[in-house]
């Protein structure tokens, strides 16, 4: 595939805003949407719309089979064993709070320890607080090292009879780093201690091998893998998902319902209660095609690589600017950075008027953010659509940005 | 200068530039011009509360006006605030409580913010009128 003809088949790419070409470099927090999601969507809208499970009429038929196709397609994508271990939620921030809730539920009691990164986003920091708060239990924090990878090696220390689950990202939303994540697992298990892994940013630039990574959750949301928003995903292993209790009541995930007692739907059910997002979680089946069409095509690699080699080049050789995480050689379309003597707000709104669109300030990442002793920082994040003239482009109108400012 | 042919100078001076980049190059000028902030007085209870990037006010009631001094550590939002100070500073409580503000909006400031900034406009436009209502 050509570039622009991956471009085609996003149309929002074509928009100007302030009367210039939109350039879009803020894909880690949401990705835009290729013709086929919308279309996808379109259809499950417009002629397959009925609610799913229940009913034994044509369009519900056709409803639930659009959803559970979409299982089958995550299983495969995630390399999971088995299609109930896939839950559907509504991003990754519901997935990590439905492990929280219910994991919790079942084996975190007071004066437990659960163990987090210290460069987590906010999503995989607060449910486990609120956890933490519920149970009694103790929130231990994982550190980096000095350039920002995990400081794996103090896991050990970290670890403890009373340490009950481990949440880590697979990729860093701030830092672009790859962490660690089979040998965090490799560590834990020795210990008997699961890992959840945040996988919204990792999911979007790697392969995925849940059983590779012996991972015991896996979370990640669809709008940043350029499905519907409000899709999102939690893989889980089985030996887990039976033994913890239902995150929500209600329509779906029960088997029997009387004043006696209700007993719960089998996997995955249990896990979905309510009517599901079943118009757009199928939406999931054309961006998963996406994804795996760009990671087989050897032009796309080629564009992303030459990009992210001369963003890391322009960014690191500038003495004005400090780049964060980033490692040289890497394959990860992802930069934050600092201006020295330059707020990343005002460098962001001056971008926005040129056409760019870039995230600035803490990234959901606040802990994060104390720890590298900034207030914020801005990003740019890569994606197949985006060009090396685009990059270009970027680069020059930050200098412009910054001879502005300073 | 009475608070209406201040205000109307600059609706003038604003409607000079076409582009915004332009727009944004004179309040970082009015930012880089804003008198020193003493460091003491950078204190949580004159921190504009709302911003993304810090915004610390301060007022000051001599012979029944308000004189405004503020700081920021982000360059643009200084100059919204050196632009309203500089409009407001000077005038009685009560003035400043009557006005509308509306010359905000009529210079496009509002509507060319993100979010996040315009909310931050806001604070610093409620803040202001919150010092002049309490005189």
């Amino acid at each position: 595939m050509s570039i622009d003809q991956i471009r085609a088949q996003f149309p929002i790419l074509s928009t100007r805003v302030y009367g210039k070409p939109l350039v879009y470099l803020d894909n880690a927090a949401s990705a835009q949407r290729p013709q086929a999601v919308v279309n996808a969507y379109d259809e499950l809208v417009l002629s397959k719309n009925a609610n799913i499970h229940r009913a034994v009429h044509a369009l519900s038929e056709q409803a639930t089979k659009a959803y559970e196709d979409a299982r089958d397609a995550v299983k495969l994508f995630l390399h999971a064993s088995a299609r109930e271990e896939i839950i559907f939620t509504s991003g990754a921030t519901a997935a990590i709070n439905l492990v929280a809730f219910s994991f919790g539920e079942a084996f975190v009691h007071e004066g437990d320890e659960i163990i987090v990164s210290v460069a987590e986003h906010h999503s995989n920091i607060v449910p486990w607080q609120m956890l933490c708060e519920r149970k009694k239990a103790v929130l231990k924090v994982l550190d980096i090292r000095e350039n920002g990878e995990l400081a794996v090696e103090s896991l050990e220390n970290l670890i403890s009879e009373r340490t009950k689950i481990i949440a880590i990202s697979h990729i860093s939303n701030v830092l672009g780093l790859v962490n660690p994540v089979r040998e965090i697992v490799t560590i834990s298990h020795k210990h008997g201690i699961p890992v959840v892994v945040d996988g919204s940013q990792g999911v979007v630039h790697e392969p995925v091998d849940v059983q590779d990574l012996d991972c015991d959750f896996y979370a990640f949301s669809g709008h940043k893998l350029y499905a519907a928003t409000g899709t999102g995903v939690l893989y889980g292993k089985r030996k887990w998902l039976d033994a913890m209790p239902p995150y929500m009541g209600g329509g779906e995930m029960i088997q029997t319902v009387s004043f006696a007692g209700t007993t719960y739907a089998p996997l995955p059910e249990k896990f979905e209660a309510g009517t599901q997002n079943f118009n757009a979680v199928p939406t999931l089946v054309p961006a998963i095609d996406f994804v795996n069409a760009c990671r087989q095509d050897n032009e796309v690699a080629a564009e992303q690589q030459a990009i992210v080699d001369y963003v890391y080049d322009a960014l690191t050789s500038d003495e004005r600017i400090t780049l964060y995480g980033v490692p040289r050689g890497t394959k990860f379309p992802l930069f934050s950075f600092a201006v020295k003597g330059v707020h990343h707000e005002d460098l962001a709104l001056i971008m926005d008027k040129m056409g760019i669109a870039l995230r600035s300030g803490q990234m959901c990442a606040e802990p994060l953010m104390d720890r590298l002793g900034v207030t914020g920082l801005l990003r740019a994040s890569f994606a197949p659509y985006n060009t090396l003239e685009e990059a270009k482009y970027f680069i020059s109108c930050l200098n412009k940005a910054i001879d502005m400012l300073l | 200068m009475t608070l209406e042919e201040k205000k109307q100078q600059i609706i003038e001076d604003f409607s000079a530039y076409d582009e915004w980049l332009d727009k944004y190059e004179y309040l970082i000028e009015l930012g880089k011009s804003l008198e020193a902030f003493p460091e003491e007085k950078k204190t949580e209870d004159r921190l504009i509360k709302g911003c993304q990037s810090r915004v610390w006010l301060d007022a000051q009631l001599r012979e029944g006006k308000l004189y405004f001094t503020a700081d920021s550590d982000a360059i643009i939002t200084k100059g919204i605030i050196s632009l309203l100070i500089g409009v407001y500073s000077g005038r009685t409580p009560e003035e400043i409580a009557a006005d509308d503000f509306g010359f905000v909006a009529e210079i496009g400031l509002k509507e060319n913010l993100s979010p996040t900034r315009a909310g931050g406009l806001a604070s610093m436009i409620e803040t202001i009128k919150k010092i002049a209502a309490n005189g």
